[in-house]
């Protein structure tokens, strides 16, 4: 299904949760929703699931106006952050509830509810638990009961609130593949919301990265992650240096690499002189035998694929934190005190908000 | 400390706090003197019948009536009680309205109302002349001075209960829950039969024993209300008070015991319909 | 994520709220809100004079007197019951415990008319220790000590039940900590333990003593009913009551209701005020 979500607010009291936004999921995509707490990530999943009204806007299934619709006729999966397990029913009868609470002339029989259950536990691996309930489960199985369960009454889209976000790391890399096969094989359309950028890169097809309310950049995971619109997505997707420097005529010499100055709304970069941020990935910095910035490496992190150095440079406040592929490292033989040249392959420069 | 722990016998643990031997010995002492004996009084006084006596007392067709009376009365009570007591617990917890905190407050009245107070509104409420009792009337309803009128004081007495064991529940209840059950198509009504009535069951149930067990031994609110005619609207712990009249000690200690059972099962029941409840809240 | 949460959209119609509110409120004004209004209404209903002749009469002064009095020995007596036993089942671990919380609670479910029958056949003239009694010319049932028994009794919980909870979810690290810095036991507990429980004592002392004025079965088998001697208010209020003189029985059992509403009130505000400092359940 394909959801058109145009112009939507929504203030609790005094505070705006999300503000004016407009977003758009194809019919069969996996999209993250991604921002850090207070976002408005959640609030926009509920308005889509239909838990709660927004005051503007507009919500399309399809081009047909959703917001008429009850939260029980949106044909929507939801997976609730903590599962909402009901915890008085068995598996069997948490996943039949969907297809038990139907209205009657739609209702199936409780062969074919049976049926349909089954097949659904046994998806998600858990038809020999079916008699147990939730309190005996462990968090990843809960997790996949309350996906079944979304899943028995047949959604047209599927939305998820931190799905994975009260597992442990190794069950959390387990569920997300087998969703993400899950999706691709149901043909569903699904939104999730994340604040775990590691999560979103990997699973989703368009990752949308909210903040305060609003939408910072929709992009496919390598767009969002190489070519970040804001200071904003930079800072929160990957590391990132932030150079503090001067924007001389729209442009800036880093280390000896020009680099044209960017706004983030497409306006006018400041003419003259202007203070400005230099974004440069820790791996974009490069180590080289000549060069016009000197800086000191105060710290040595060796262990692993990659290893990391802090530098200092001087007007740079924050370490500067640089990554190099383990055998660059071993060939230049750097140790802590020791004074280099450093310059950098890429860098964006955002003038500095006034 | 030490010498305490040394000194501290196999039944409790040991603790650097003093004051163990004071403080537990004024308990039982008090416990003992003010509880246990009297109550062992009156086994002991029921005890000096032969069974067969016994038995004869506490299942005279007066005494049956009476058990008839004073348990389908309280049971009658305590489901209008569960039914209304619910609503009021929902209403309080889940919509605000003006006179919210007016009602929040009042709902304990009958805790603290002394209860021959209780009685004479009730009956001057309820007589034929009386606010509502003329309305009744009308509609061809006697409720002052038929077993009805013992219904009426029974549901004063036994309001605060469900209210009160029913109210936690439904605030702690995950709202996500319901959310999830309205996401899956479930109507208001289907959720709250499925989801929130079981839910909140078994707190409920708790506060329908209590408020049977309250209103089976109820005496000042009662006899006002009642017109207290042998057979017919006389409540068992009336009859005890007429026996003693009689100078029947032992009579009406035969009916107290027989009143103590019941109520001793009803607190056993209550203690599982706790353990139960809790069982189900801390599932996880 | 959003900091609060409306939940409209799977609420109930505002018509089934009003409906809902609309019931529940018949159901407290039936039973809770009329029965207070009438006992106002015919107090008054002679008169401010009647009314105040009623409660000032000698027969209803000593009614008041008395109950007075039997609060006045029934709540410290059950305030030294109820803090030594919260200390002892709080403060220390011991083998029976629950049995014992079990035996406090029991006058709480035992019928206010099998409190009284208790005392008389213990004490009364045919009772346990009675003749004995007779001989050393100690009479305990059908006067004062009797009804204080009785009242104790029915009372008895209040306290206790009140501070065991609270107690028992502060536990015992401060009175240690108190100790280990050479508190002695009573500093302990005028310095450390008093003042964590004031709020929770004086919540069961405010409920203890609305029972303890107001208490009538129980009352009512050991008095013997002797006017303006063994008479308590609500005793006298139904003696008022049942020589059909129901101005002066409501004009006294006004009192009675005015204390009621004065301890809800007391009540309401300590839960709204120190909520936190009292035990975490109600009922």
């Amino acid at each position: 299904m394909h959801i058109d979500v145009r112009n939507v607010t929504k203030r609790f009291d005094s505070f705006t949760a999300v503000r004016n936004l407009t977003l758009d999921v194809r019919q069969g995509e996996l999209v993250a929703l991604l921002g850090p707490s207070g976002s408005g990530k959640t609030t926009l999943l509920r308005i889509i699931a239909g838990l709660e009204h927004a005051n503007e806007g507009q919500i399309l299934f399809d081009g047909d106006d959703a917001v008429a619709r009850h939260v029980g006729e949106r044909r929507v999966g939801f997976v609730f952050q903590h599962y909402a397990l009901f915890r008085h029913m068995t598996v069997f009868e948490n996943v039949a509830f969907g297809l038990r609470v139907a209205p009657a002339e739609r209702r199936m029989s409780n062969t074919d509810i049976k049926n349909r259950v089954m097949s659904l536990l046994s998806l998600v691996q858990l038809d020999r638990l079916a008699a147990r309930y939730p309190s005996q489960l462990s968090g990843g199985q809960r997790q996949r009961v309350a996906l079944a369960r979304a899943l028995a009454i047949a959604p047209l889209v599927l939305l998820l609130d931190e799905p994975f976000g009260a597992l442990d790391a190794k069950v959390r890399k387990e569920l997300r593949r087998w969703l993400r096969r899950l999706h691709d094989d149901m043909g569903l359309t699904s939104i999730f919301v994340t604040h775990d950028q590691e999560e979103a890169l990997e699973l989703a097809d368009r990752v949308v990265v909210m903040n305060q309310g609003a939408i910072e950049q929709i992009g496919t995971p390598d767009e969002v992650y190489n070519t970040p619109a804001t200071p904003f997505v930079y800072e929160f997707l990957g590391n990132v240096n932030k150079i503090p420097c001067t924007i001389a005529n729209g442009a800036v010499n880093l280390w000896g690499l020009a680099v044209t100055a960017e706004t983030v709304d497409g306006a006018p970069v400041p003419a003259g002189s202007a203070a400005g941020f230099a974004y440069v990935r820790p791996h974009d910095i490069e180590i080289v035998a000549e060069g016009t910035q000197r800086a000191i490496v105060r710290h040595v992190g060796a262990a692993g694929p990659t290893a990391r150095l802090e530098l200092e440079v001087a007007g740079v406040h924050a370490p500067v934190e640089v990554q190099l592929i383990r055998q660059a490292f071993l060939d230049l033989g750097l140790k802590v005190g020791q004074t280099v040249a450093i310059t950098a392959r890429a860098a964006r420069v955002f003038p500095a908000r006034s | 400390m030490t010498v305490v722990a040394a000194r501290t016998p196999f039944w409790r643990k040991p603790s650097v706090l003093p004051g163990f031997g004071l403080s537990m010995g004024l308990t039982l002492l008090y416990l003992g003197f003010i509880v246990l004996i009297p109550l062992a009084a009156m086994i002991l006084r029921a005890a000096g019948l032969s069974w067969d006596e016994f038995v004869g007392v506490v299942t005279d067709p007066r005494a049956l009536a009476a058990y008839r009376l004073s348990f389908g009365a309280s049971f009658v009570a305590a489901v209008v009680n569960i039914v209304f007591g619910v609503l009021t617990a929902w209403v309080l917890v889940r919509y605000e309205f003006p006179g919210k905190r007016f009602v929040e407050g009042l709902v304990d009245l009958p805790f603290a109302l002394p209860t021959a107070v209780a009685g004479i509104a009730l009956t001057a409420l309820f007589a034929e002349n009386g606010w509502v009792g003329q309305i009744l009337a009308k509609a061809g309803l006697k409720v002052a001075f038929t077993p009805l009128g013992v219904v009426i004081a029974l549901v004063f007495i036994g309001l605060p209960f469900v209210v009160r064991t029913v109210q936690p529940v439904l605030q702690d209840l995950d709202k996500e829950v319901e959310e999830a059950a309205a996401s899956l198509g479930a109507s208001r009504l289907q959720t709250f039969r499925h989801i929130i009535l079981p839910a909140i069951l078994p707190a409920a149930l708790t506060g329908f024993a209590l408020a049977f067990a309250r209103a089976l031994g109820e005496y000042g609110s009662v006899i006002f209300i009642a017109g207290n005619l042998p057979m017919k609207s006389e409540i068992v712990p009336l009859l005890i008070i007429i026996k003693l009249e009689q100078f029947d000690y032992a009579g009406a200690a035969a009916i107290g015991v027989a009143m103590l059972t019941a109520a001793f099962v009803l607190l056993f029941m209550i203690n599982l319909l706790q353990r139960w409840s809790r069982s189900r809240i801390g599932a996880f | 994520m959003a900091p609060k949460r409306t939940f409209a959209p799977i609420a109930e119609s505002p018509k089934i709220r009003i409906g809902l509110v609309l019931l529940s409120l018949i159901y407290i004004l039936f039973f809770l809100v009329l029965p207070v209004v009438v006992v106002f209404t015919e107090a008054f209903s002679r008169g401010f004079a009647h009314y105040l002749e009623a409660v000032t009469e000698p027969d209803a002064q000593a009614a008041i007197k008395l109950t007075l009095l039997v609060a006045a020995i029934a709540v410290p007596a059950n305030v030294v019951f109820g803090v030594a036993a919260s200390w002892a089942i709080a403060k220390f671990d011991f083998v029976g415990k629950s049995f014992l919380i079990t035996l406090i609670d029991l006058p709480f479910s035992v019928s206010p008319v099998i409190s009284g029958l208790i005392y008389v056949l213990m004490f009364g003239g045919q009772g346990l220790i009675g003749p004995w009694l007779d001989e050393h010319d100690i009479q305990i049932v059908y006067a004062v000590p009797g009804i204080v028994l009785a009242t104790v009794f029915v009372t008895f919980p209040f306290v206790a039940r009140e501070l065991i909870p609270l107690m028992q979810e502060q536990g015992a690290e401060e009175e240690e900590a108190a100790r280990s810095l050479g508190a002695s036991g009573w500093q302990t507990f005028w310095r450390v333990t008093l003042p964590n429980i004031k709020w929770g004592l004086l919540y069961g002392v405010l409920l203890c003593n609305a029972r303890a004025m107001g208490e009538f079965g129980a009352v009512s088998v050991v008095s013997g009913h002797i006017r303006g001697f063994t008479n308590t208010m609500p005793l006298h209020v139904e003696i008022l009551y049942n020589e059909y003189n129901l101005p002066a029985a409501f004009a006294v059992a006004s009192l009675l209701a005015f204390l009621a509403l004065v301890t809800l009130v007391a009540k309401g505000i300590l839960e709204l005020r120190y909520g936190h400092e009292l035990a975490p359940v109600h009922h």
